[in-house]
């Protein structure tokens, strides 16, 4: 059995002095991060990414991954005690959270969110495991046209699975994709979209700058327009006594955990379905599924098991195209790709071949991460609680700055910080109307790799992009890819249809 | 939003002519031997962002499109008056930073947040503002040794040099 031999390497990585460190402090600040109203994995990943250039990639990563997990724990406490989800992946956790919080029962809640999320994270990184290997093998024989086909289908499931309006999802793909041409040529060596004439473009568009710019300044601004007014805090009583008695009422939900494990796994290898849907989507299942259906939405503990279990076993799930395939599963894993780019990692299958220590540890660093979240979460409730009557005024500024210093490290130079602002305010603006940014970031992030592996495949092909649908790989890829992308016009054919029979 | 759809819509394509005219500088056809020409990507993907912007239009033209109804209003003027605010400060804090460095600018935007847009008391935004830079030079000039813009205020900072580096 390799795969053991080789997490047990794993381990012995993860379980290092700096690295265990590592874990605990990125489970913290992400169980931090996840419970701030407004913050979620995405902020805390792009944010932070600047501050790991301290510790060696592995660590680094580690620590990046371990607030990803953490964050997706905390996010349900907002969920619970504000009935504001602390993260767009806690959004499904209100449903049934808020509820039971208002009933006296914000404890029960908590700790089945935590315990939820235990089991759809261990769960999720068993399947991880035991895939990754023969996935990135079957990786390790695709050349440039299969890279490119991936690619095609990672943004085909945004326009497909994204449910947001479509013309502004293409819109935010394309404008990505074009910001990530800036700099130099790669082929020919030549300078190309040097706007004005400004030397700061050369460099060309560090992804950070467009991630921070929009999750970090945008967010804040969209979260200081909508948290506008007072918001109600729940009470929560936590003894032992309490949280022991709870723990063992949840053996009754053990199936919506299994269920909501497996479903939030396979949404999150899904490149643009994320955690988000996938905890939806689970909660929507387990409502389905359940005897007393009506019960859900107000205060049922499954519809707090479903969504966390879900979205823990996401977040694992879509870093298994990310390390495999080279291929991002959610807009957190787009920034941990770029941030492997920057550490000179090449994404992809080669990965387990060149570097198996980076890859195994971080693979058993989330058998760790799990764990200290849910230890941490449980017996720290109280803390986290205290950090949401933190007031945002004080938060905003101290975030503020953090961009701008995060925006100015990674090239050290002032170009980018403004870039930076002005991607954040545009970003804010645009997403007011509807533009997805998810896609820009995953495009920015993609598009030094998309486009090498275009114009390889067409030189191979002398121009001939038949290349792409000749080869067995490539041609089922594009084959699905074309099915999402006609999904939506399909819906629209369907709503017709519908609107016509109505009158 | 009505009002705001359709200048968005409009300022995206006019960007997204510019980005073609920009990536037209260089060849954006097939060149024999060697494939796509360098500005081929940027300028088709270009061309995708104008066909999009195109739509959108249309689209609020036929009144087909939830926004292209709403009667909501895109900023209530309390909306308009904090945004300003904030990426106002946030502006003023970056314009700062190449004259009195970050060290100046970061403790002045932390005051004048705390202090004056959430309107704590002047111990909190104090010590904030002092905690802040602190952390900031022992974080990134020390463990990460990035230098961070001082502007004027380089010369200040030698003798801390000496001591830590």
């Amino acid at each position: 059995m390799e795969v053991f031999a080789l997490l047990i390497d794993g381990f012995v990585i993860a379980f290092q002095p700096l690295n265990l460190m590592m874990v605990i402090a990125g489970v913290v600040v992400g169980l931090f991060i996840g419970a701030m109203p407004g913050l979620g994995s995405v902020n805390g990943v792009a944010i932070l990414l600047p501050l790991t250039f301290l510790v060696p990639p592995t660590s680094a990563i580690i620590f990046l991954a371990a607030i990803y997990y953490g964050a997706m724990y905390g996010g349900a406490i907002s969920s619970i005690m504000l009935g504001i989800p602390g993260a767009s992946t806690a959004v499904a956790t209100t449903f049934d959270g808020r509820p039971l919080a208002l009933k006296g029962l914000a404890d029960k809640a908590l700790v089945a969110a935590a315990t939820a999320s235990f089991v759809g994270g261990t769960i999720s990184i068993v399947l991880f495991t035991l895939f990754a290997l023969p996935l990135a093998e079957v990786a390790l024989a695709f050349g440039p046209p299969e890279t490119f086909a991936l690619m095609v289908l990672a943004f085909a499931t945004f326009v497909g699975l994204g449910g947001d309006d479509i013309l502004k999802t293409l819109f935010s793909i394309f404008i990505g994709l074009v910001f990530s041409t800036v700099g130099l040529d790669i082929i020919s060596g030549q300078p190309r979209l040097i706007f004005g004439d400004l030397t700061g473009f050369y460099h060309g568009i560090n992804f950070l700058v467009l991630a921070i710019g929009i999750y970090g300044i945008g967010e804040m601004l969209w979260t200081i327009e909508v948290s506008q007014g007072e918001v109600l805090m729940s009470k929560a009583t936590v003894s032992f006594r309490r949280v022991f008695d709870n723990l063992k009422e949840l053996w009754f939900s053990a199936r919506t955990m299994v269920m909501g494990s497996f479903l939030g796994y396979f949404v999150g290898i899904l490149p643009a379905a994320g955690a988000t849907p996938g905890s939806l989507i689970a909660y929507g299942v387990a409502k389905t599924m359940a005897k007393d259906p009506e019960t859900y939405g107000k205060g049922n503990v499954d519809g707090v098991v479903a969504p966390e279990a879900a979205n823990n076993a996401a977040s694992t799930g879509s870093m298994l195209p990310m390390l495999t395939l080279g291929i991002p599963g959610s807009p957190t894993t787009a920034v941990l790709l770029g941030g492997m780019v920057i550490w000179g990692l090449e994404p992809g299958p080669l990965v387990f071949v060149d570097h198996p220590d980076f890859v195994w540890g971080l693979i058993a660093s989330l058998y760790v991460a799990n764990l200290f979240a849910l230890l941490i979460n449980i017996s720290f409730i109280p803390a986290f609680i205290w950090v949401l009557k933190l007031p945002f005024t004080i938060l905003a500024p101290i975030i503020f700055v953090l961009c701008v210093i995060g925006g100015y490290v990674p090239t050290q130079d002032m170009h980018d910080v403004w870039l930076m602002l002005i991607f954040g305010v545009v970003g804010y603006l645009m997403r007011k109307l509807d533009y997805p940014m998810a896609p820009a970031v995953l495009a920015i992030v993609l598009g030094p790799l998309a486009e090498p592996a275009l114009r390889q495949s067409l030189i191979g092909s002398q121009g001939d992009v038949m290349i792409f649908f000749e080869r067995p790989i490539s041609g089922t890829i594009m084959v699905f890819a074309i099915f999402f992308l006609v999904l939506p016009l399909a819906k629209v054919a369907k709503n017709r249809r519908k609107r016509r029979d109505s009158r | 939003m009505r009002i705001a759809e359709l200048v968005m819509a409009v300022v995206m394509a006019v960007f997204s002519v510019y980005l073609m005219w920009k990536s037209a500088e260089l060849p954006i056809g097939w060149l024999p031997g060697e494939g796509p020409g360098g500005g081929a990507f940027p300028f088709w993907l270009s061309l995708g962002m104008l066909v999009c912007c195109v739509a959108i239009i249309l689209r609020w033209v036929a009144k087909a499109s939830p926004l292209s109804q709403s009667t909501v209003p895109y900023m209530t003027p309390e909306t308009v008056k904090r945004f300003l605010l904030v990426a106002g400060s946030l502006t003023a804090m970056i314009a700062l930073i190449h004259v009195i460095g970050v060290y100046g600018a970061v403790p002045l935007f932390l005051v004048f947040y705390v202090r004056f847009l959430g309107r704590h008391s002047w111990t909190k935004a104090g010590a904030l503002a002092a905690c802040t830079p602190v952390a900031m030079f022992f974080f990134f000039e020390i463990a990460l040794t990035k230098t961070l813009p001082k502007g004027f205020t380089e010369p200040l900072f030698y003798p801390l040099y000496d001591i830590f580096l």
